[in-house]
């Protein structure tokens, strides 16, 4: 083979718009969901500030019930499927065949496609606000009745949902296939980063969960205009059973968004701690731990919906037992930074922030797991600053971790450690700020999901509100850093940090257009 | 040596020094203690007034404090490390990779301190779920926007909605003091007494959730769920609607009296007249 013409051929970047809509490299696909789930992010991220607006004082003052109701669903329908899940597909198609020692992802022509079908999907999601009757308003858990009402904004969602449900498991096929199949030689399983690792067993729970949320919404559909009644009472239906099968999918769903996150964090700490990842082999076993119980535990989200007493008791102890891989992964992060080498840049503050944040969630949601006491929580702002401090610190904290992490590595600039450290600390201060005082108003017994409250909640609600309102505009700093990190400067080395681990450090940067043509040797 | 009148002097200062400092110490103390009396900045499960509430609150306080304790110890580790290891500080890294004691440590302890919480909770669950021997039975129907309450065996049923006006609402008037939890007709329980509720709905799912009294139920249309309370004193205790039912979920409120026995025949044979 002539090296020489093959090279040259290969490192010719195609230019304009063309560019992108027909790209099949894993970069430039990797690039169009990262900036995809960063728009959807400031998106969803505005409709949150809509939501905080109205609850900064008691009795209506921005918005109508309705719309509000709008607003808590599309902004968790697009932070779930818009932000989170194509971000981490991002960092996956960007890193695993650099990680892994790949030219490619397996299924270039597939990758595209995946993308591709998303920007119509959020398109049609936030064209349903506009629509007569508007978007959905059922929160994003789409419970029927209340789905079967609702005008065509949720026809509109259902199909949103069919669109993100295929695009994410054409993404999925494709990963388990470049893991599986385009390792280099001698990067055996159990040698990969564990990045690789927890994506590999997120593209698995994405193959099972999604085809059931896929089925709930179509009988949700059918029950909607073509006479059927699987959740409809009068017609023979079951309610609940909707809520069944929507957390059989759901369950799943959450640690389909936070295992990635668990893989971006056991490659960040390690690197700012000079020292291999602690328990590399528990970690990947507590991963897989954790996606098997995920699939046996969906009811804990339902525990009040009039369940037999056995069933309470079996979900009650199995959410339990979530604990233990949970706790291994919080244990292994701390003994990797044992007698480490610490510092601290961007990347490695967000790692820290995440596994203390993670844990707070961690542990409320063990307290929910307690189903008797879960009676009270249930369906009130504990709730929601549960699932904030898990998918917010959790995952989009490791999203950012992710970025500056690997960001002088894509780009080949280093990004500007003074703006990065200003949002670290504005995002985590007006984190907390937001959502810790939303413990206290749901334990005090404020419902989720309300446009207007009794008076006692007037003052941590004015807290969270100006807590949001930091941590909102916080996320333009991170633009601002990643259109520097792209126009210019500093340039950043092969190995950017300190003897990190890993194939892509290996490679310069930012690396060629089509990188591991040969495959690397892996010792 | 001072007089005696100086030595009063002092002692009056140092008394009132004494006072603003108790105060203060109280004020916070008030802030920051679980069952604060201020109804504002108000951070814990309200007062339990049922035997299932009383036992959620305290297995809820159980296991506060455990995750607590839980957390603190994360955090300890974590602050030590940051502070102790820094390269800046000359930290050399440690070169060791896994310890199969310390792992096997940290999964065992774990697991017996969830042990240790499933006993209590399931002793709860069995009290919970128990709605046997009851004295008598409510059925309770959520529909948008408000609930109606059917006393079976009295023959005495009735709607309870909203009666917060729209002008409190809107902001053209001064919000009351139970702002969005008044209604119209309020439940009405006798103390003392087991009353086995039936729940269902109309049209969408609600939820039924007056705190003080215990957890939530979900009420769904053409299904029928129960639940249990006993309230062990008088009094009026306020709730809402806890499952998101539609534009008017906010303004579905619950409010609940409890009275003697005597009160609520009286009550009874009231409302009968009224029918």
């Amino acid at each position: 083979m002539t090296t020489t013409v093959a090279d040259h051929h290969h490192d010719e970047v195609p230019k304009g718009i063309t560019r992108w809509l027909f790209t099949t490299n894993h970069k430039d696909i990797g690039t169009l969901y990262l900036w995809f789930s960063f728009i959807m992010f400031l998106v969803g991220g505005a409709m949150s500030l809509v939501i905080r607006a109205e609850l900064f004082q008691p009795g209506l003052q921005v918005v109508d019930p309705h719309f509000f109701n709008q607003m808590t669903t599309v902004h968790a329908l697009i932070m779930v499927f818009g932000a989170v899940m194509p971000g981490f597909v991002g960092f996956a198609n960007w890193m695993i065949p650099m990680m892994i020692g790949a030219p490619d992802m397996a299924l270039p022509r597939l990758n595209n496609w995946s993308f591709w079908l998303l920007p119509p999907a959020a398109l049609l999601l936030v064209i349903s606000l506009f629509v007569p009757g508007g978007g959905p308003a059922s929160g994003w858990t789409l419970y029927p009745p209340l789905t079967i009402q609702g005008g065509m904004g949720m026809d509109f969602t259902i199909f949103t949902v069919h669109i993100l449900g295929m695009s994410s498991i054409l993404g999925s096929i494709n990963i388990i296939a470049t893991i599986l199949n385009m390792r280099a030689p001698g990067m055996t399983l159990m040698k990969m980063p564990l990045f690789v690792w927890t994506w590999l067993i997120t593209a698995f729970l994405l193959l099972a969960a999604i085809p059931v949320l896929a089925g709930a919404v179509t009988m949700l559909l059918t029950d909607r205009h073509f006479g059927t009644a699987f959740f409809d009472p009068a017609g023979g239906g079951d309610p609940a059973l909707f809520q069944h099968i929507f957390w059989f999918f759901g369950h799943p769903e959450v640690y389909i968004l936070i295992l990635p996150a668990f893989g971006v964090i056991s490659q960040v700490i390690p690197t700012f701690s000079r020292k291999p990842l602690f328990g590399y082999t528990s970690m990947v076993f507590a991963s897989a731990a954790i996606a098997f119980l995920s699939f046996i535990v969906w009811a804990h989200h339902m525990y009040t919906v009039g369940m037999p007493l056995s069933g309470e008791l079996f979900f009650m102890y199995a959410t339990m037992l979530i604990a233990i891989p949970t706790g291994v992964k919080i244990f292994n992060w701390l003994a990797t930074m044992w007698r480490g080498s610490l510092t601290f840049e961007t990347p490695m503050l967000f790692a820290v922030s995440v596994v203390c944040l993670f844990t707070m969630g961690g542990l409320t949601g063990l307290m929910m797991s307690i189903t008797p006491a879960d009676f009270q929580y249930h369906d009130t702002y504990y709730i929601v600053a549960h699932f904030h401090y898990t998918i917010f610190a959790g995952s989009v904290l490791s999203m950012f971790a992710g970025i500056y992490y690997w960001l002088p590595k894509w780009t080949g600039h280093m990004y500007d450690e003074t703006l990065g450290k200003w949002h670290f600390w504005l995002t985590v201060i007006g984190f907390n700020v937001t959502f810790f005082p939303q413990h206290f108003l749901g334990l005090a017994g404020m419902p989720r999901r309300i446009p207007d409250y009794a008076l006692q909640f007037t003052e941590f609600n004015q807290i969270s509100t100006i807590g949001s309102l930091v941590m909102g505009f916080a996320q333009l700093i991170l633009l601002v850093v990643v259109v520097k990190a792209i126009r210019g400067g500093k340039k950043a080395s092969a190995e950017v940090w300190e003897n990190p681990e890993g194939l892509e450090w290996s490679l310069p940067s930012p690396p060629p257009y089509h990188t591991f043509a040969t495959a690397p040797e892996v010792r | 040596m001072h007089t005696l009148r100086e030595t009063k002097m002092i002692v009056n200062r140092l008394k009132h020094l004494l006072g603003a400092g108790s105060a203060l110490v109280g004020t916070l103390v008030l802030w920051a203690m679980p069952t604060s009396v201020q109804a504002d900045w108000a951070l814990n499960l309200q007062r339990p007034v049922t035997e299932i509430a009383r036992v959620q609150y305290d297995l809820h306080m159980l296991i506060t404090y455990i995750v607590t304790v839980i957390g603190i110890m994360v955090f300890a580790i974590m602050f030590y490390s940051i502070v102790k290891f820094r390269k800046s500080k000359g930290a050399q890294a440690a070169k060791f990779t896994h310890s199969t004691k310390a792992e096997v440590i940290w999964t065992v302890i774990p697991t017996l301190i969830l042990i240790a919480m499933a006993v209590p909770s399931t002793k709860a669950l069995l009290l919970m779920e128990d709605t046997t021997e009851s004295d008598m039975v409510v059925k309770v129907t959520g529909y948008q926007w408000g609930w109606h309450y059917d006393y079976m065996e009295e023959d005495v049923s009735f709607y309870s909605k909203l009666t917060t006006p729209q002008s409190q609402i809107t902001g053209t008037e001064t919000k009351g003091e139970n702002y969005l939890l008044e209604v119209d007709n309020h439940m009405v329980l006798p103390v003392g007494k087991k009353v086995r509720l039936l729940l269902t709905a109309q049209d969408v799912i609600h939820a039924w959730w007056v705190p003080q009294l215990g957890g939530k139920k979900d009420a769904i249309p053409g299904f029928i769920n129960e639940m249990w309370v006993r309230a062990d004193e008088t009094g009026t205790f306020r709730g809402q609607c806890a499952e998101l039912c539609g534009r008017d979920h906010g303004y579905m409120p619950i409010v609940v009296d409890v009275v003697d026995e005597a009160q609520y025949q009286a009550w009874l044979d009231g409302q009968r007249n009224k029918g």
